[in-house]
């Protein structure tokens, strides 16, 4: 008898630090080839789609398929324009917590057409229960980018009052939720809050956003049951960005089955999505957000992409990946992609690209000094100390009225 | 004015507040057509609708997160947890999301959630169906925790857990459900039909929250309890004929200071009784308060009459359950002082 074969298995990547990048075995189906079924088509006739892959974009930037979702110029040039500045606002957000001006952040570089493209297929009235990764949504939004960087240095204008840690927006008037923190928890609050929408009449949709890692959680199971259980009118969707902290995607069982496939079993379609492949996203996006306004129920999507980034500024990729993984990535960057597709309809060109990207540099260090002038996390221009201890309840209880007086506030 | 036991009183605040708030909805294990296991929701779904009546899968956790959602959205949901026991696979949505949730938003997201969930010991339940578990929520800012201890209060304080704008833990004690029980296991069951507790108006009435009650008033000794031990409490002291003073807490958190302190400023004397374990149970915070706020008038060291530090026994319930004997002998330990 071979011991060997009895084991512990434990999952490892294909490549460590110092190997050359592989990615074999990502069932990468040429763009164009995946059919779009019937929005009210039953969960398990999206089966192959599960494992397959759906792709608009080819190599050549041109958009293929059944899948394209026959967006005008202005539509993706929008989208291409929230990409960037995006990117450019992680890249000087990044370079502020260097400086100190707050304690912590998280790029979303390398997967921006998830939240942008996302985003843009539904309606603003629709509700969104994100992730920490998700900020394009807030530029989909309109969110004022002072806003944004007020709140992550926790400054007099911040809209939390110091309560949260940077890059866990709220923002009601653009109703996206309260980011938790705590993973996945968001997940069957969609459900909850979808079902109160279809209790309601309205038709809301809600979607939300996990990552894979905590695809492990007991929360996904739950939610997943949930959507399928109440037919909720709920976009459940997992970024499959290959790396939690440290953690490949193996870990979670994405050496097992597709991520995607998973919906199958709960009675939810699945669909697996180029997550680098703006109109890709934007066209299941659609097909699930229809499915839900005709009272089809939920959707399950999982978007293939690479976290282009660290984690957060408390991680160093180069301990645990190759440097080179994300130039190797095979799906290539969302925003070469859409770039390349608008140049190649004539409607796009390396010099408005250029001159966008200044223009949006500008915008964004414009807007992060002016959100500076209200404080950093270093000038400890906060909100008062005494608001602490308010929104415990709506009303303070004596317990908290006697601690606010003890604490001298 | 009618009679009704605990847990018509219940089902009757839960039909109130379906009929007066569109927005009201109820779900959890068994809760829909059956009526809940213990009868709770019996009727509500006929009267009022499946989509506002239903059943939910066993997933506590599940349960609590759609409350979650659907009150943020705008409802006002009543969530069942079958079992105070089972409430742990949701604790995680309580500790992390529920709770904070209005302070993390900074007021922008707020969800008014009512947990209520059957709790406590006394029906011979073992380990997995006569837990206390309460301390583990008095000690989360932003949740209330209530136990009522008669139908009256039952109904009461329900309706205002239900309108109240804070997520609500409403803890049953379910061995009062069909009657007062004064500890002794031996004497027939009583009803409810004898017990002032169990003379509860039909229609809309509203129990503050936060506001405990005396149900005896008393001069050797203030008694803190809750729940069934409120009745085991007032027959100890029928009894042994000392004059205590017997609190009924009603809420847990955020507690009623003043009723509190000024009974121990005035007797001199504690007694606190739970049915929870010992350490860091909810008389620990209990004794802790009331030396802080009571020392210069306290006569005698507080004592605290508790289930033991031991996983609720099944065989030896009665050994567990706090007796009207063990009160009855903490107050002359306190009153020999």
């Amino acid at each position: 008898m071979d011991l060997t074969e009895n084991k512990l298995y434990v999952p490892v990547p294909q490549t460590r630090p110092g190997d050359t990048p592989v990615f074999d075995g990502m069932n990468l189906e040429p763009a164009g080839r995946a059919p779009r079924p019937d929005v009210m088509a039953e969960a398990r006739e999206t089966t192959d789609l599960s494992f397959g892959l759906i792709r608009v974009l080819d190599d050549d930037g041109n958009a293929v398929g059944q899948w394209d979702p026959k967006l005008s110029p202005e539509q993706m040039r929008e989208g291409l324009r929230h990409m960037m500045q995006t990117r450019a606002y992680d890249a000087r957000m990044l370079r502020m917590h260097r400086q100190g001006k707050m304690s912590f952040y998280m790029t979303s570089t390398g997967e921006e057409a998830v939240a942008v493209a996302q985003g843009m297929a539904l309606r603003p009235s629709d509700m969104l229960f994100p992730s920490y990764r998700q900020q394009g949504l807030l530029m989909v939004r309109g969110r004022d980018m002072v806003d944004m960087a007020a709140h992550c240095m926790s400054n007099e204008r911040d809209n939390l009052k110091g309560r949260q840690l940077p890059v866990h927006y709220t923002w009601r008037e653009g109703n996206f939720f309260s980011i938790s923190g705590n993973l996945c928890t968001q997940f069957p609050q969609a459900v909850g809050w979808a079902m109160a929408s279809a209790y309601k009449g309205e038709d809301t949709v809600t979607a939300s956003w996990i990552g894979e890692g905590s695809s492990a959680e007991g929360d996904f199971h739950i939610a997943l049951t949930l959507a399928g259980v109440y037919r909720a009118p709920v976009i459940l969707n997992l970024v499959n960005n290959q790396w939690a902290i440290s953690s490949f995607s193996g870990i979670a069982g994405g050496n097992q089955t597709t991520f995607a496939s998973k919906g199958i079993g709960y009675g939810l379609p699945g669909l697996r999505v180029d997550g680098n492949d703006f109109l890709a996203l934007y066209a299941a996006t659609q097909w699930a957000a229809e499915r839900a306004r005709r009272g089809g129920g939920a959707t399950f999507i999982e978007a293939v992409t690479y976290r282009g980034g660290a984690h957060s500024t408390s991680d160093d990729p180069s301990r645990y990946r190759p440097k080179e993984d994300w130039e190797a990535w095979p799906l290539g960057d969302p925003i070469e992609r859409l770039k390349n597709h608008l140049i190649k309809l004539d409607e796009w060109s390396d010099d408005r690209h250029t001159q966008m990207e200044a223009e949006l540099k500008e915008l964004v260090v414009s807007s992060l000094r002016e959100a500076e002038s209200y404080g950093t996390l270093s000038d400890h221009r906060s909100s008062h100390p005494s608001t602490m201890f308010d929104d415990i309840f709506k009303d303070m209880p004596q317990n908290l009225i006697r601690q606010k007086q003890e604490a001298g506030l | 004015m009618p009679q009704m036991n605990m847990i018509q009183a219940l089902n009757s605040a839960q039909d109130v507040m379906l009929e007066r708030d569109s927005n009201v909805v109820i779900f959890g294990e068994d809760v829909g057509y059956f009526g809940g296991v213990f009868r709770s929701t019996d009727g509500l779904q006929a009267k009022h609708g499946l989509q506002r009546v239903f059943d939910a899968p066993i997933t506590e956790g599940g349960i609590v997160a759609m409350a979650v959602g659907m009150g943020a959205n705008g409802l006002r949901p009543i969530a069942e947890i079958q079992f105070a026991d089972y409430i742990f696979p949701g604790f995680d949505q309580i500790i992390s999301e529920l709770s904070r949730l209005r302070y993390r938003s900074a007021g922008q997201y707020f969800a008014p959630v009512t947990i209520r969930s059957p709790w406590g010991g006394g029906i011979h339940g073992g380990q997995t169906h006569s837990q206390s578990p309460e301390a583990f929520f008095t000690h989360i800012p932003g949740v209330k925790v209530v136990v009522p201890s008669t139908p009256y209060d039952a109904k009461g304080l329900l309706i205002s857990a239900v309108e109240d704008d804070d997520p609500v833990i409403f803890f049953e004690p379910k061995r009062l459900y069909n009657g007062p029980f004064d500890g002794d296991h031996e004497k027939p069951a009583q009803g409810w039909g004898n017990h002032p507790g169990g003379d509860v108006p039909e229609g809309h009435y509203a129990i503050p929250l936060s506001k405990a009650q005396i149900v005896r008033p008393g001069t050797q000794a203030t008694i803190l309890a809750y729940g069934t031990m409120v009745h085991v409490a007032q027959a100890a002291v029928a009894a042994n004929g000392i004059d205590a003073e017997i609190i009924d807490l009603r809420t847990l958190s955020p507690i009623d200071f003043d009723t509190i302190t000024q009974s121990v400023e005035k007797t001199g004397r504690c007694v606190i009784v739970h049915e929870a374990p010992k350490t860091s149970g909810f008389g620990a915070e209990l004794s802790a308060m009331v030396q802080e706020e009571c020392f210069w008038h306290l006569q005698a060291p507080i004592q605290r009459v508790t289930g033991w530090d031991t996983h609720y026994p099944h065989a030896h319930e009665w050994a567990y359950f706090p007796s009207q004997a063990r009160i009855t002998a903490a107050l002359e330990k306190t009153l020999k002082v």
